[in-house]
């Protein structure tokens, strides 16, 4: 079944479009990802989902209900924001019980709610201060609690993350995870943060412009991205984009601009569709993907690169080096050492790389 | 050796550098500031030191000196003998009068005053900004403009010459300004504060009172302190929209001051002054910084 249904919704502010028919089914249970730089109009999507702004175009459905001209607190679902948004004169428990006294809930209910609430969430020692007295990650934690105690169908996520450190945000984000496995609401959940998408998301959605580029799980999204862009914001370290052209012969192969001692063979690639004419296009190969020293012996495309900048990481280290005057860069494992100017040999397998057209940047 | 110039030294420069405190700096500076401290301060010193002297005492001309006998007489009768027309039951009146102005217009103004700061702030209604423009398009207008016809409004509802009516004309007045304090403020507000009291199931009234209100303590002490100082001081609405059976504190101390039957008392005037000026004094003292913030708060920020 169905939890969320967008159809056809657009939004303008005056004269600018921020979302123009977009269409988007969310299933029960599902936890949705919304990705993209900032002004993308992701945030706005969830705006619209919550009912915090009003929709020019179009019809949301929650739970088979049309709630496009309802209230944000009659469409059953509990928005968690970036800055918290805590109540700063109530208590926590305060701030738990709003939305309850609101909607006249019984005494004992409230305080069932806000115990079963604060025990999920571990705040229960929290309950009588004041959100000023709390550290970030225990605020965020009650602002999750304040959607967790009105018992919804769906969450919302405002870039919760955002705003807590490096540390705690990896904690929270496993501790939403959990949340979801133990809950199994529906959950939309935006963010810029592409490391967050890909742990948390059954599927993710990547926006740009108001458009959504792709919707798909992430390893599908990491591994075949439909376009440049979408392949340039998944990952990290960015993926190596190649200037060149895919020569039709009869294997596809490609020739690198400025020059490669061999024209790597792409036959293993899947293009979508065959290459019949020369095409100028982008070759991108994830750093991670790419092999060095002996085990680039037997890829399939492999060439020598001298070393120009070597960044550790721990685990893995990165280097930076250039290809037919493009950069290049690829991981290694983090005990190898390596100088500047020594000439390695790297290697890589097409199957795991993406061909972009040069001009529309969309994947061929 | 690196740091040569520094060895040489004997005494290396380490923790926080010494200050002469009899500098040319320090003396220009704390020269002028108390000189001007005192060219300003000297005349609330001549009117205390006035008000507790006897007549025969001030008819010796010394205005500096301190009073030789300490009498506090001057005071009793401004406050309950001193006579403007035909009244001698001095400024007592005028200061109830002043208390039954300035307790409700002060409510009122910051009551309608906040609600549509609020609404201005957090509701972006179609023509939110047209009528936020009109509002403070009203601070510009010079209240000559506006006296007569707000005379013939009030006969015509019947409050001339009534409090109820020169409340309402504070309201009006005080309208344009604090509309803009509180809009002003309110935009300061997290706007997720507002959406999340929204998701709550708060309405406009619950948002108002139970989120946007109790943060909001330290803008309503501004209001109040620029409101109670402005409406006690107010000598032009209260001598035109009243009878003098209900002449607020400043009217009455006016006709006091500038009877011209009889003898000039000038303790009686003095002490009679600084009983009118004692409430907004007070409620500089008290809140002085609020005040300052608040001056700040309504005027810089657009």
């Amino acid at each position: 079944m169905n939890s969320i249904e967008i159809k056809k919704l657009s939004l303008n502010f005056g004269e600018v479009v921020v979302l123009k028919d977009l269409n988007l089914t969310i299933e029960k249970g599902e936890f949705l990802v919304l990705l993209g730089a900032s002004g993308c109009g992701k945030s706005t999507l969830l705006n619209c989902v919550a009912g915090l702004l009003d929709v020019t175009d179009g019809q949301i459905f929650i739970n088979g209900q049309n709630v496009t001209w309802l209230e944000p607190s009659q469409r059953g679902i509990g928005m968690v924001f970036q800055s918290y948004a805590l109540y700063p004169q109530m208590t926590v428990k305060g701030n738990l019980s709003f939305s309850l006294k609101n909607a006249k809930l019984s005494k004992d209910e409230i305080e069932k709610r806000v115990q079963n609430a604060s025990e999920i969430l571990q705040i229960e020692d929290l309950l009588k201060r004041k959100p000023a007295a709390l550290s970030g990650g225990q605020r965020q934690r009650v602002a999750i609690g304040r959607a967790l105690v009105r018992d919804v169908e769906v969450f919302l996520f405002d870039e919760p993350l955002s705003n807590l450190d490096a540390k705690l945000r990896t904690d929270l984000r496993v501790e939403i995870k959990r949340l979801h496995q133990k809950l199994d609401n529906t959950m939309i959940y935006v963010t810029h943060d592409q490391i967050e998408a890909m742990t948390l998301a059954n599927r993710i959605a990547i926006m740009r412009d108001g458009l959504i580029l792709q919707l798909d799980n992430p390893k599908t999204i990491y591994n075949f991205p439909v376009n440049k862009y979408v392949a340039e914001f998944i990952g990290s370290p960015g993926m190596n984009f190649l200037k060149g052209a895919i020569l039709p012969n009869d294997k596809p192969t490609f020739k690198l601009d400025g020059g490669w001692c061999e024209s790597p063979d792409l036959s293993n690639y899947m293009f979508y569709e065959p290459i019949k004419t020369e095409t100028q296009a982008w070759l991108g190969i994830r750093p991670e993907n790419v092999v060095f020293g002996d085990d680039a012996k037997n890829m399939p495309v492999k060439f020598s690169l001298e070393v120009e900048v070597v960044e550790p990481m721990g685990a893995n280290t990165l280097v930076w080096s250039k290809m037919g005057g493009q950069e290049f860069r690829f991981m290694v494992d983090g005990n190898t050492t390596l100088s500047i100017g020594e000439r390695v040999t790297v290697g890589f397998d097409p199957v795991h790389s993406s061909v972009f057209d040069l001009d529309s940047e969309d994947r061929l | 050796m690196p740091n040569l110039s520094l060895t040489q030294n004997h005494e290396d420069p380490r923790g926080p550098k010494p200050r002469k405190i009899l500098s040319r700096r320090n003396i220009i500076l704390y020269g002028t500031l108390i000189f001007v401290a005192i060219y300003y301060l000297i005349p609330l010193y001549v009117m205390i030191v006035t008000s507790l002297k006897g007549m025969p005492e001030i008819r010796l001309g010394n205005i500096f000196s301190p009073p030789i006998e300490v009498t506090f007489e001057p005071w009793v009768k401004a406050w309950a003998q001193a006579c403007t027309g035909l009244n001698c039951d001095g400024l007592s009146r005028g200061f109830w009068n002043s208390v039954k102005i300035t307790i409700p217009s002060v409510f009122v103004s910051i009551a309608i005053a906040s609600i549509n700061g609020y609404a201005l702030a957090n509701w972006r209604f179609k023509g939110a900004n047209l009528f936020f423009t009109i509002l403070i398009f009203g601070a510009f207008i010079p209240y000559q403009i506006m006296i007569y016809p707000l005379v013939i409004l009030l006969r015509d509802l019947g409050l001339y010459t009534k409090l109820p009516g020169l409340i309402i004309i504070h309201t009006i007045f005080g309208m344009p300004i604090l509309t803009l304090l509180f809009r002003n403020y309110f935009t300061t507000i997290p706007e997720e504060l507002f959406k999340a009291a929204r998701v709550d199931g708060a309405g406009f009234w619950g948002i108002y009172f139970r989120v946007m209100m109790p943060m909001s303590l330290p803008i309503f002490a501004v209001a109040i302190v620029l409101q109670v100082t402005g409406i006690w001081n107010d000598f032009l609405f209260g001598v035109i929209y009243t009878k003098p059976a209900n002449y607020p504190m400043t009217v009455q101390l006016n006709n006091i001051v500038n009877s011209v039957q009889g003898v000039k008392e000038y303790n009686v005037n003095m002490a009679a002054t600084l009983l009118t000026g004692l409430v907004p004094l007070a409620i500089y003292f008290i809140s002085g910084k609020l005040f300052v913030r608040g001056i700040a708060a309504g005027a810089v920020k657009g």
